[in-house]
């Protein structure tokens, strides 16, 4: 029993078919482990106990009945961006502590619908904005590897609790690298899908062009298991996408010899810390070993991608936050004296530092004169980047290199420095830029800490990023190093 | 100085869905506060738009009408800026790329000339929610139901000349919206609203002058007394050596005047972009003309028809053509009652009176248009008279009744067997053998009017049913001998 | 790039909210900071670059114009700060 955290998906799912556990008792153990390890991480918001724990027993009684499917009875964590019926969902928000949402997004239901039981719900950076899980309202997370460190973000919370085996799998979002480079500087397998791959609705939206949702997991077979259940078309989303849901579980197995892998020569210049560049050939090594071929591919455009992102991200956020007003939900000032003070007041306290800068940035360069030099600009910038990705998809099939220009950085490092904290974002940002998949998997250590490959696929190419980094993680053991201590 | 006027008309029409622009919402009239509200109409975090396929036909339907290009690709963007009742902190609205774009209307003069008035655009928008400044412990309330439902804003080109011209050309548009269906025209309801940009220049000049915005103008009197109002008010602000300023102006139709709106909205700042969650909508031919089948007769080839199907002169053909509601109940009357002609006459000189006496119009009226078409049917067939047919018009005004069902109980119809009226007239020949006798002795000349006595006799004999025409035909024959 | 107070007073009212004289002070350096990295992509030209506003390129979808919603009033107004009689209170609106 004590081992049952180190369990894959399909082995916790044939283990939970034969009846050697319950859901129960899975639950049970994953709900100890969060009570007895969690305090020194903060990764966990919302406990669900009770809700947990019936969900585990209804699982429970849908495997008894044979009428299981390979989830049912899976203990997870979300996100605390996307909502959940009757659990609190702050987005690491003052804004929404006190937010009981009365809806399910689209990946909880589907979850849900495939017997998946929530434990809880995960720390974050505040309304998804940040990469180092320190603008949460709820304190920062601490990187389980060094809880000196940072666990990256915006998803730290479910990167570090996964890295530390509180729950099987946790999802994520991912706006700018949010899944891939908390997933990277916390040695775990995190995959952005294909922009509209997985439903945006329910998840509280940062920029809505960008945001997307995808699994956080141990390996990149237990990702191809959740994203199996959370991918799919959804009609109360427009921008998701009605063609079927590969069979990625069915492609892991698949040989990549003879793949055509282009190694982007802009993720390997200056910027990269030389431990951390050491630990990217080894991986590819291993990958030529596997009998991929690795070619030299340059985008030359991407160092613009934080520049235009900067743009994006923060003018569609500027006005999908717009709704955070005091009036229908959400945090409301004292006694407002007249509507202008309900406004300024209700959210200058409910938004944090970060919020309020990407809000006020995004105002800015949406503004009457503004507009074409920064937002139609971006828009243009952004065109350059995706067409730089559709030249190099000409000639390879996936692209290669680091999530994360370092490991893990010491907590308030970067926290005073706004614009230093943005270029920790700077090999995963021009991803979302184009919508394209991406994940984020453990490489060699780098002095004790985790390091990230990234893997870059073409347009709902997820199955080849997913078999690419099976192959590697069936050859290597770099995903199943942990933290001391968990 | 010679002034001249110039109007650009912007006008909200709610299209007449069942559901909400994005959300599965219902949109119908007078529910209680927020019921018809859900999680996409409220803007709770997470929800997304998706936008009504009925919405984007109804556009299309008015961009035929008036003649103007569909825009093969549309783009809806978001309007920013902060009101309690724009649940979002953005209306969706479309900015640069409109679903219709250039096209127009003519209008009739007074004088009889036709003048064509171009539409700049239209584009679809949801509606925001209502404010309620009853005192709600000091606050106001606001109700949401209405926020998200489908707008059609029709955008006009300043090329009106008069307040008269403006309501020509309102009156065109809402002529045109109900009779396409897409919009019930209902003001009081708000379902069709008038926003007036108004400025005045010296004749000749050919630069604007400085515009103001006429909002809450919810008639068409309204839209007329406001114009009226702020063109004189105009006038005198630059004869008196002043400068009109740009603004939005509200009606106060108790005062009869329009006052600046506070000026808060310090210069509006919408930032408009192009909205992430929607994807540009793209409307290809084989759309369009499954569409335009399903337009409905517009009123211009309505009146056409009415003339030549039905051999109306073409003043009938306007007056029951001026609403499809009127068109539509005409035509059910004919369906029903054979006679178009009198059909005509018993819509416009009965119905239309008697309404009119109570002041109600045709959607209030309490005689359904298949029940009128019984009535006239019963004249048309010589079942009843005209003169008792108003008799039972009268009745079924106050009752559910039928016509038949009314002629039926109070025993009203015409007695048309003429065994039955020479059995009466016989009687009132034998009990005035006097004017008998006079009769046959008047020179001819003199006896038509001679024969009205003893019509009117068997008429009050038969209590006014016994058929006019046969009783007129056997006084004559049997007076003869 | 660098904001003035007054510029950034400005922004902050735009997004509707308050600040303090000493968060505007702070704000005018850390948005001019911002500003700066995002003023680098005027490096490239993009003068025949036509813009990207959406990853996919894809036509909006359509719904059927269908009621499918109920009423959920008192769920959804339990999570509301002030409400009264099934309306949500604010501060007095004058016209």
């Amino acid at each position: 029993m004590s081992e049952l955290h180190l369990k894959s998906i399909a082995e916790l799912s044939a283990g939970l078919a034969a009846g050697e556990y319950s859901s129960e008792e899975l639950t049970r153990h994953f709900l100890a482990r969060i009570q007895e390890l969690d305090e020194g991480l903060n990764s966990v918001v919302t406990l669900a106990e009770e809700a947990s724990l019936a969900a585990a027993a209804a699982a429970d009684a849908r495997i008894a009945k044979g009428e299981a499917g390979p989830l049912t009875g899976i203990p997870i964590l979300h996100k605390d961006i996307f909502c959940t019926q009757g659990v609190r969902t702050a987005c690491g928000s003052r804004m929404l502590d006190n937010f009981i949402s009365p809806y399910d997004a689209t990946v909880v239901s589907r979850l849900k619908d495939a017997g998946v039981v929530m434990l809880g719900k995960t720390n974050m950076d505040e309304f998804a904005m940040g990469s180092s899980n320190e603008t949460s309202y709820y304190g920062p997370v601490r990187n389980p590897w060094d809880r000196d460190r940072v666990p990256g973000g915006s998803s730290g919370g479910s990167a570090a609790a996964v890295a530390a085996r509180l729950a099987v799998a946790a999802t994520g979002t991912d706006t700018g690298g949010s899944i891939r480079q908390p997933a990277a500087l916390c040695g775990i397998t995190g995959l952005k899908p294909t922009y509209g791959r997985v439903s945006r609705y329910g998840m509280i939206a940062f920029a809505s062009s960008l945001d997307q949702a995808g699994p956080m997991t141990r390996s990149a077979e237990d990702a191809a298991w959740l994203l199996a259940a959370m991918a799919g078309f959804d009609e109360r989303d427009s921008t998701s996408v009605d063609r079927p849901v590969d069979d990625y579980l069915g492609q892991l197995d698949q040989d990549i010899k003879g793949l055509r892998v282009g190694v982007v020569k802009e993720f390997f210049e200056d910027g990269l810390n030389p431990g951390m560049r050491e630990s990217m050939e080894t991986a590819m090594e291993q990958l030529k070993a596997l009998g991929a071929e690795l070619v030299d591919v340059s985008l030359p455009n991407s160092h613009h991608s934080v520049a235009a992102y900067y743009v994006v991200a923060p003018a569609e956020c500027s006005s999908n936050l717009s709704r955070f007003d005091g009036v229908r939900f959400g945090h409301r000032c004292e006694n407002p004296v007249d509507l202008e003070d309900l406004y300024k007041r209700s959210r200058a306290e409910g938004f944090g530092p970060e919020v309020k800068r990407r809000i006020m940035i995004g105002a800015y360069a949406l503004s009457a004169g503004y507009y074409d030099a920064y937002y139609l600009k971006a828009q243009q910038v952004r065109q350059v980047i995706a067409d730089d990705f559709r030249k190099a998809f000409e000639n390879v099939d996936v692209l290669l290199g680091p999530a994360s220009p370092e490991t893990a950085f010491r907590l308030g490092e970067k926290s005073d420095d706004p614009v230093s904290m943005y270029l920790s974002d700077i090999y995963t940002i021009a991803v979302n830029l184009a919508g394209l998949p991406a994940l984020s998997m453990p490489a060699p250590l780098v002095d004790g800490l985790p390091a990230g490959l990234q893997l870059i696929g073409n347009y709902f190419d997820e199955g080849r990023i997913l078999n690419l980094a099976h192959q590697l993680q069936q050859a290597t053991d770099w995903h199943l190093q942990m933290p001391e201590g968990y | 100085m010679q002034w001249e006027t110039v109007i650009g008309l912007e006008i909200h029409t709610q299209l007449t869905t069942n559901s909400k622009i994005f959300s599965g919402a219902s949109i119908a009239f007078g529910a209680e506060p927020n019921t018809q509200a859900c999680l996409v109409d409220l803007g709770f975090p997470g929800v997304l738009p998706v936008l009504n396929e009925a919405v984007v036909k109804k556009a299309i339907l008015f961009g035929t009408a008036v003649d103007a290009k569909i825009a093969r690709r549309s783009v809806f963007a978001r309007k920013n800026y902060f009101y309690p009742d724009l649940p979002k902190g953005y209306q969706i609205s479309q900015f640069e790329l409109p679903i219709v774009g250039p096209g127009h209307v003519d209008i009739l003069l007074a004088d009889g000339q036709s003048k064509r008035v171009g539409v700049t655009r239209a584009h679809l928008e949801e509606d925001a929610g209502k404010s309620l400044h009853e005192d709600f412990q000091g606050m106001t309330g606001i109700d949401l139901n209405r926020a998200g439902t489908p707008l059609l804003e029709i955008v006009s080109e300043p090329d009106m000349r008069s307040a008269k011209e403006a309501v020509a050309y309102a009156k065109k548009i809402h002529q045109i919206v109900t009779y396409l269906g897409i919009c019930d025209g209902n003001m009081q309801e708000g379902s069709f609203r008038m926003d007036a940009n108004v400025s005045v220049r010296p004749r000749g000049e050919e630069k604007l002058g400085t515009r103001t915005e006429l909002k809450n103008l919810n008639s068409f009197r309204f839209l007329e007394k406001a114009i009226n109002f702020e063109v004189d008010r105009q006038i005198d602000v630059i004869e008196s050596g002043g400068q009109v300023t740009q603004e939005t102006r509200l009606y106060d139709p108790q005062k009869d005047e329009t006052r600046s709106m506070r000026s808060k909205e310090e210069a509006n700042d919408y930032r408009y972009f192009p909205d992430p969650d929607l994807l540009p909508l793209l409307i290809d031919e084989d759309f369009i003309a499954e569409t335009v089948r399903e337009m409905p007769e517009l009123p211009e080839a309505r009146r056409q028809r009415f003339e030549t199907q039905y051999g109306l002169s073409a003043y009938d053909a306007d007056v029951l053509t001026a609403t499809r509601a009127q068109a539509d109940f005409y035509e059910v009357v004919v369906a029903q009652a054979g006679d178009a002609k009198l059909c005509a006459n018993w819509v416009m000189v009965e119905l239309f009176g008697a309404l009119n006496k109570a002041g109600l119009d045709l959607g209030g009226s309490p005689v359904s248009a298949e029940r009128f078409g019984g009535l006239v049917k019963r004249i048309a067939d010589n079942t009843i008279s005209g003169k008792i047919a108003k008799t039972v018009f009268e009745a079924m005004w106050d009752s559910e009744d039928s016509a038949d069902a009314i002629i039926e109980s109070k025993g009203l119809k015409q007695i048309t067997d003429s065994g039955a009226i020479e059995a009466i007239v016989d009687e009132v020949l034998a009990e005035n053998t006097q004017q008998v006798e006079n009769y046959r002795k008047a020179p001819e000349d003199k006896q038509p009017k001679m024969l009205g006595f003893f019509v009117g006799q068997v008429m009050k004999k038969s209590q006014g049913k016994a058929n006019p025409k046969q009783v007129n035909q056997l006084l004559q024959d049997k007076l003869k001998n | 790039m660098s904001l003035d107070a007054e510029e950034v007073e400005k922004i902050a009212h735009l997004a509707r909210i308050a600040v303090t004289s000493d968060e505007v002070e702070a704000l005018k350096g850390e948005l001019s900071g911002i500003l700066d990295l995002v003023a680098r992509m005027s490096e490239l030209d993009t003068s025949e670059i036509v813009p990207m506003a959406h990853p996919l390129d894809m036509p909006q979808r359509l719904r059927p114009d269908v009621v499918t919603e109920e009423n959920h009033r008192e769920a959804y107004q339990a999570v509301a700060p002030a409400v009264d009689n099934g309306l949500y209170l604010v501060p007095r609106v004058i016209e």
